[in-house]
């Protein structure tokens, strides 16, 4: 039984139109019809409250695959390691903003594209689950691509640039600075405010990708760099901005040889930093 | 004796209206280039007008010439600022000190290659509120011209902070406008929806404080952020 127009009769204070699964419809007000429709709105109003809610899990064992036929059976969830197991990778720009453009119609949308798959592939052959915000020529928002961070829990986010100016054939970490941090008031977290509780994790994890960048790439410095990014701004977990130097190189190929070293230096990165990984709240985190 | 007069009046009028006619057939496709080309000539664009109004006022002679302390790119470190002392004549209020600053500072180096800011870049408006915050407005340039990278827009952003903050000591804080909006960011990385620190004692030079009450740090980027004088920025605590 389905009930039509349940949220109209609530704030109109008419009743309902009732409807029985079958099909038939009362159309004509009897004393029964009345009494049914009379139960049915009543019992609109405990399901409307529920609807903000999410529903109730699926009373299933543990482990068990999710299926209801005829629906394509869903394969169980892993069992997720404790602390940090998800990556979002975010390649800049992209779409009708190219970011930074070089000689021969080097792109650093599409550059970072690249590098994008190459992290991916060394962070999954760690075992981690990585996620990208983009994964062809689209331009999702700021907004849009903090969220995906936003949504994981155990995750890290790492954005990829290459610069416009800078010595070519370095490579350099941004965090946002210390005076972006912040601990919540409350229990809930302001969206622009977002990378505030994270960033003495992101300065953590900013030095451990520099330091292994610093090692393959001479030139490059050897502690995380502070700078006021918007990206990380609004990303509510330990968030890293990795800049390589730069596309005034003469031929793509220089960048395209520095892209294995600094996939590498990610991912391990990533599985140096992973043993100081607290979430906020958690028993003995730090910001 | 009136008939025939009035036939050779009639005559004359209107050859003389045939001719005024002819004339102004020659003439008025004329008038109208003239008018036309005037007309772009007088019509400057909204920025050009800006400009106009906006620029500094003229050097006083009797203004003292001291030794600012200009930050561009360092000649031996390109990922860093280095300060250059440059003799200019600069005025004791701290407004037109700070504008003519930083005009020097867009000018740029001799060097070109050591400059921060985009060499037509134009500061359009400065304003220095009683808690010292100061509003910059730059027109579009600043944005459009600006070398995209998290390196050099936060080398941009560092270069105005500590400049301002080497010559203008009354400068705490600064806010950056680009032709008088609030951008999310000056070229696609460094946030500008935020206010930069330019105090001394400030733990981060050209970094931001996020502790900020709603009105500074609106929760829309996409919100244009005016800053008249006295306007909403000035009744804002100091931190």
């Amino acid at each position: 039984m389905a009930v039509w127009g349940a949220p109209l009769g609530r704030r109109f204070g008419i009743l309902p139109i009732v409807r029985i699964s079958d099909g038939h419809f009362f159309s004509r007000v009897t004393p029964l019809s009345t009494a049914i429709a009379l139960l049915v709105w009543a019992g609109s109003f405990s399901s409307g409250a529920k609807s903000q809610q999410p529903p109730p899990p699926a009373a299933q064992s543990p482990g068990a695959p999710i299926s209801t036929p005829p629906y394509p059976t869903i394969a169980p969830p892993q069992p997720q390691r404790t602390g940090l197991n998800v990556v979002v990778l975010d390649p800049a720009h992209g779409g009708t903003d190219p970011g930074a453009r070089g000689a021969q119609g080097i792109r650093e949308s599409d550059l970072v594209l690249d590098l994008t798959f190459q992290v991916r592939r060394a962070l999954e052959a760690q075992g981690y689950q990585v996620l990208q915000t983009r994964t062809g020529n689209e331009n999702p928002s700021f907004d849009d691509r903090s969220a995906l961070a936003n949504a994981q829990r155990g995750a890290v986010f790492v954005t990829l640039h290459i610069s416009s100016t800078g010595l070519p054939g370095t490579a350099r970490v941004y965090t946002m600075p210390d005076s972006a941090a912040g601990v919540p008031t409350g229990r809930v977290l302001s969206w622009d405010r977002a990378q505030a509780p994270y960033v003495a994790l992101s300065r953590k994890f900013g030095d451990a990708v520099q330091g292994l960048l610093a090692q393959r790439f001479k030139g490059s410095p050897n502690n995380a760099q502070s700078a006021v990014i918007r990206q990380l701004r609004t990303t509510g977990a330990p968030a890293i901005a990795v800049e390589i130097c730069s596309v005034s190189v003469q031929d793509r190929v220089d960048l395209d040889r520095m892209m294995p070293g600094v996939a590498d230096a990610i991912a391990r990165g990533v599985a140096s930093f992973r043993p100081s990984y607290v979430l906020p709240g958690e028993a003995g985190s730090q910001p | 004796m009136s008939g025939p007069m009035n036939g050779r009046w009639r005559t004359w009028v209107l050859v003389g209206l045939g001719a005024a006619v002819v004339v102004a057939a020659i003439y008025l496709p004329v008038l109208r280039r003239r008018v036309k080309t005037t007309a772009k000539i007088a019509q400057p664009s909204e920025e050009q007008a800006r400009r106009e109004l906006t620029q500094p006022a003229a050097q006083n002679p009797l203004d003292p010439v001291v030794k600012a302390r200009m930050f561009w790119i360092s000649s031996e470190d390109e990922s860093s600022l280095a300060p250059l002392t440059v003799e200019l004549a600069l005025s004791s209020d701290p407004v037109l000190r700070a504008k003519q600053v930083l005009n020097t500072l867009l000018a740029g180096p001799v060097d070109s290659e050591l400059r921060t800011l985009p060499a037509d870049g134009v500061l359009l408006a400065f304003y220095l509120l009683p808690d010292g915050t100061a509003v910059a407005d730059f027109s579009e340039a600043l944005a459009t011209s600006m070398p995209s990278g998290i390196q050099s827009e936060q080398l941009a952003v560092d270069s105005i902070a500590r400049t301002l903050e080497a010559n203008v000591p009354r400068v705490k804080r600064l806010k950056i406008l680009i032709h008088g909006q609030e951008l999310d960011t000056l070229a696609g990385h460094v946030d500008l929806t935020q206010i930069f620190v330019v105090d001394t004692k400030a733990p981060q030079r050209g970094s931001i404080s996020l502790d900020l009450p709603a009105k500074v740090a609106p929760s829309s980027s996409s919100a244009p952020a005016t800053a008249p004088p006295g306007g909403g920025l000035a009744k804002q605590p100091g931190r």
